[in-house]
């Protein structure tokens, strides 16, 4: 994992993108989610050695990424510096499964490559559509999808509170860690004593404000009952947006689109 | 009607730990007076505070909001009435976006969804951050984030405000500016701070706390000047007499 | 370790996101009954808190390489199964979203990897167990490190079953295991460690908190019974869901089955079923496979004739075809490119 620092700024970078005011940031959290959903389903309901099938797909996260405006570098260096588990795994395909299936001139590809190939695809596509998700949609609009679509509501607020305190708490941490790297010339990081003593200040502090926060809550009228305002409105757009995409994914899905298409080209051509 | 909105009797607090925070404490508050409670650290303003507000029980005497005398079963009618403004502006707004935070109280008033919404669009309205209605908390300054606050109790309407240290950790625009907005308030106040500059511009009167009594209660142009009280209870002359009287001496 | 939506099929995918989700309702549902109005607040800043603990890296005596808290025992110590369990779930869900750890779909197998086998089983069959009201320090640090292991080795292993039935990752069974549950004991033994450093670190210094963990009446002990109740409802769904889909997907169950077990049959009562799914499924094929498929015999264009029904299996693409098909899809590229210039366009005219 990264340093303390530049995990900090990534999220908050991330988080400031949600905020920003485009079209597709306008969308409806339930419908953009909703579409988040379908296209990581069906992107992983292809067979283990799809691979040029899968390429059509990157439509929804080129379109999507255009039209929010987003900072595409920083998506792919987010992309990369993921967690690399998928890919671990994966790269042992090529060693297991070594039926040639493909000629390519004199060039023999075996299952394994391909299906390490496709797993890649799969791995850019699946994770590229959340950070997308959460670059174009603020997490409070995400919660409040997830409320309308009648997840407990005990645990859509409290993930809220999780998110509002994120950064209170990571900033406090960060000072923290800050003070500590001031005083500590020689070792990079703190040793297991070191941070149980960190980690246990930060809870002491976390737990006074927990305290802190019950009373305003309190002193705000609340009795244990949480009502929240239902301010999203499923509009004509929102619908448009949801169905076409849906349908996209299903033609990308049923029909070999790239061969179609480039057929229908070629014949142009020719 | 008692005209007198507040008014607290013998108070006595100890906490469970055994320290008598609180030794006697009587005053009473007339509608639409602005009341500033200055001390030492550890001279009981905190907890006074958190006793008015409810959140903890006078151990001996009583307090009286407008009719109701405080206890277990009046609490949730008291804070109705008072609109409590919390030190620190990230315990106070604690929902993921402005909008979401001032509506909180109404909505929990149990008005109806209407009144909710234009009464926390009011109160942003008076606090000046109308703008920031879809900002999440964490991308504010600390002056917005105090208005915030500010602006998610008003929209309750309440009969008096309760603010601790309002202006801690503002830069001096901020803090004028909050000035200038407390001003414009007709809510009783009560103001609990370090920063005697500010109560004297904002409070007609002021009480001195010291060792968990009232060690005064008066004017506050003529308490701040009486170098003497104010040192015996931990506190110094406001910048804004000092420079006066050095003009003066010009 | 984040299981990734690369590595799942749908049906595992969904299946988990189910069994998660039910678990989520369900402990909701419980704790509005406890009507604690504090927890709310509590498990919001709690996880706040882990996540936080998170981003710090400490050094691993002796190794010099540098490791981070999970934190999920500690959520459940602190605040009970239920609580802990939505806690877990929240940051693993900021997890996913904001840092791509795993994936949406694989939230149901995270979810359930590391939070339902901490708070459901660990902590109350474990941690419980050995805990009571009068517990020595050294028994309730004893209690933390074994819970936490039995909770670090349950996780991963039900990272192999899940990639086992999702047929992405062609690593054998044993292999699989032998990669992943050493790796895990390790990271186990640091998890355990921090935890009862920390657990013992809150005993002093705010006793109080344990011990109302301790005597809350939902937080008291879950039944043994109930427990293993929830886990065979959860196997006979993950089974009976998978067996459903087993016949469509050769590389899916069956394979992982042979694999496991070392041979291709399928267990007596399943059997059953998958004929007659299976002529269901021929009638309504609905996903046709066009990827590349392994042909099992060495494949010639004489051969193409034999195989599968499905008309775009791997031998129907010839060089030519594989052209157009390059081509398709720059073009479907560059029409998303197309599009939202053409839609950006307009918007900058209509400002």
């Amino acid at each position: 994992m990264a340093s303390f620092d530049s995990t900090f700024l990534d999220l908050g970078r991330l988080d400031n993108l949600s905020y920003n005011d485009t079209i597709i940031h306008r969308i409806d959290p339930r419908a953009k989610l909703l579409v988040t959903v379908v296209f990581i389903i069906v992107v992983v309901s292809f067979p283990k050695y799809a691979l040029t099938s899968l390429v059509p797909f990157f439509f929804f996260p080129i379109l999507m990424a255009y039209l929010a405006e987003l900072p595409v570098g920083f998506l792919l260096k987010k992309l990369l510096i993921v967690s690399p588990f998928a890919v671990f795994i994966g790269i042992f395909n090529p060693f297991l499964d070594r039926e040639v299936l493909v000629h390519l001139g004199s060039f023999d590809i075996t299952g394994g490559w391909i299906s390490f190939g496709s797993l890649i695809l799969r791995f850019v596509l699946t994770v590229g559509a959340a950070l997308i998700l959460i670059a174009t949609t603020s997490f409070p609009g995400i919660c409040n999808a997830l409320d309308r679509l009648k997840v407990p509501r005990l645990f859509v607020i409290q993930l809220m509170f999780l998110y509002r305190f994120i950064f209170v708490l990571t900033e406090e941490t960060l000072r923290m860690v800050r003070a500590r790297r001031m005083r500590s010339f020689d070792k990079k990081r703190p040793g297991i004593k070191q941070f149980v003593q960190m980690v246990g200040l930060l809870f002491l502090r976390t737990l006074e404000r927990a305290e802190r926060i019950y009373l305003a809550m309190c002193s705000r009228g609340f009795d244990g009952e949480i009502r929240t305002i239902k301010r999203l409105r499923f509009t004509l757009r929102d619908l448009l947006f949801l169905s076409l995409f849906i349908m996209l994914f299903a033609v990308f899905r049923f029909y070999n689109t790239n061969q179609i298409l480039g057929n229908l080209v070629l014949q142009v051509f020719r | 009607m008692s005209h007198h909105i507040i008014d607290l009797q013998d108070v006595h607090y100890r906490y469970p730990d055994g320290t008598q925070a609180l030794s006697g404490i009587s005053f009473r508050i007339v509608h639409g007076e602005a009341v500033g409670i200055v001390g030492a650290n550890g001279a009981g303003k905190s907890t006074l505070l958190l006793q008015i507000g409810g959140t903890l029980l006078p151990t001996a005497g009583s307090i009286r909001i407008g009719e109701i005398v405080l206890s277990k079963k009046t609490v949730k009618e008291i804070r109705k009435k008072i609109g409590f403004v919390f030190q620190d502006p990230d315990d106070q707004i604690f929902m993921p976006t402005v909008f979401e935070d001032v509506a909180f109280g109404p909505l929990h008033l149990g008005w109806t969804l209407d009144n909710v919404e234009q009464s926390a669009l009011k109160a942003l309205e008076k606090v000046n951050c109308k703008h920031l209605k879809d900002r999440p908390p964490h991308k504010l300054s600390m002056g917005q984030k105090r208005a915030v606050s500010i602006a998610s109790v008003i929209a309750m309407d309440p009969d008096i405000l309760v603010m601790d240290e309002p202006s801690s950790n503002l830069d001096p625009r901020s803090r004028r500016q909050l000035i200038q907005l407390l001003n414009t308030f007709d809510h009783s106040k009560i103001i609990a701070s370090h920063d005697l500059d500010m109560v004297l511009e904002l409070c007609e009167r002021t009480i001195i706390l010291g060792e968990g009594r009232v060690a005064a209660d008066g004017r506050t142009r003529e308490l701040f000047s009486d170098e003497k009280l104010l040192a015996e209870n931990g506190l110094e002359k406001p910048l804004s007499l000092q420079y006066q009287r050095l003009r003066v001496a010009k | 370790m984040h299981m990734a939506d690369a590595l799942i099929s749908p049906t595992v995918g969904l299946t988990f996101c189910a069994i998660s989700g039910g678990t989520i309702i369900y402990s909701a549902k419980k704790l509005k009954e406890e009507a604690n109005e504090k927890i709310i607040p509590l498990m919001g800043v709690l996880g706040a808190f882990v996540f936080a603990a998170q981003m710090i890296n400490f050094t691993i005596p002796g190794t010099g390489s540098s490791g981070h808290l999970g934190g999920g025992m500690i959520l459940a110590i602190l605040l009970g199964p239920y609580a802990g369990f939505l806690t877990l779930a929240s940051v693993l869900i900021i997890q996913a979203l904001f840092f791509g750890d795993g994936g949406l779909l694989a939230l149901g197998c995270n979810i359930f990897n590391m939070a339902f086998w901490t708070c459901f089983v660990a902590y109350p069959l474990i941690y419980r167990k050995i805990v009571k009201q009068d517990s020595q320090p050294t028994m309730i640090t004893f209690a933390a490190l074994v819970s936490v292991l039995a909770a670090m080795q349950l996780g991963p292993f039900s990272v192999v079953i899940q990639t086992l039935l999702s047929g992405i990752s062609d690593l054998p069974f044993k292999s699989f295991v032998l990669l992943m549950q050493p790796i895990h004991l390790a990271i186990g033994l640091v998890e355990a460690v921090v935890t009862a450093a920390f657990i013992a670190f809150v005993r002093k210094a705010r006793p109080e908190i344990l011990q109302a963990a301790a005597t809350s009446r939902l937080l008291a002990q879950i039944p043994i019974r109930k427990v293993l109740i929830g886990l065979g409802v959860v196997t006979l769904l993950t089974g009976g869901i998978l067996s459903w889909f087993a016949s469509s997907h050769p590389d899916g169950l069956e394979w992982s089955i042979e694999r496991i077990t070392g041979k291709s049959e399928i267990s007596e009562p399943v059997k059953g079923i998958i004929p007659l799914l299976g002529a269901i499924q021929e009638k309504s094929a609905i996903l046709p496979d066009y990827g590349f498929k392994p042909g099992g015999p060495p494949q010639t264009d004489e051969m193409q004739a034999d195989q599968s029904e499905r008309g775009e299996a791997w031998p129907a693409i010839a060089s030519g075809t594989t052209v157009a098909g390059v081509v398709g899809s720059v073009m479907t590229l560059a029409l998303a490119f197309l599009i939202g210039f053409v839609f950006k366009r307009r918007r900058s005219k209509v400002r």
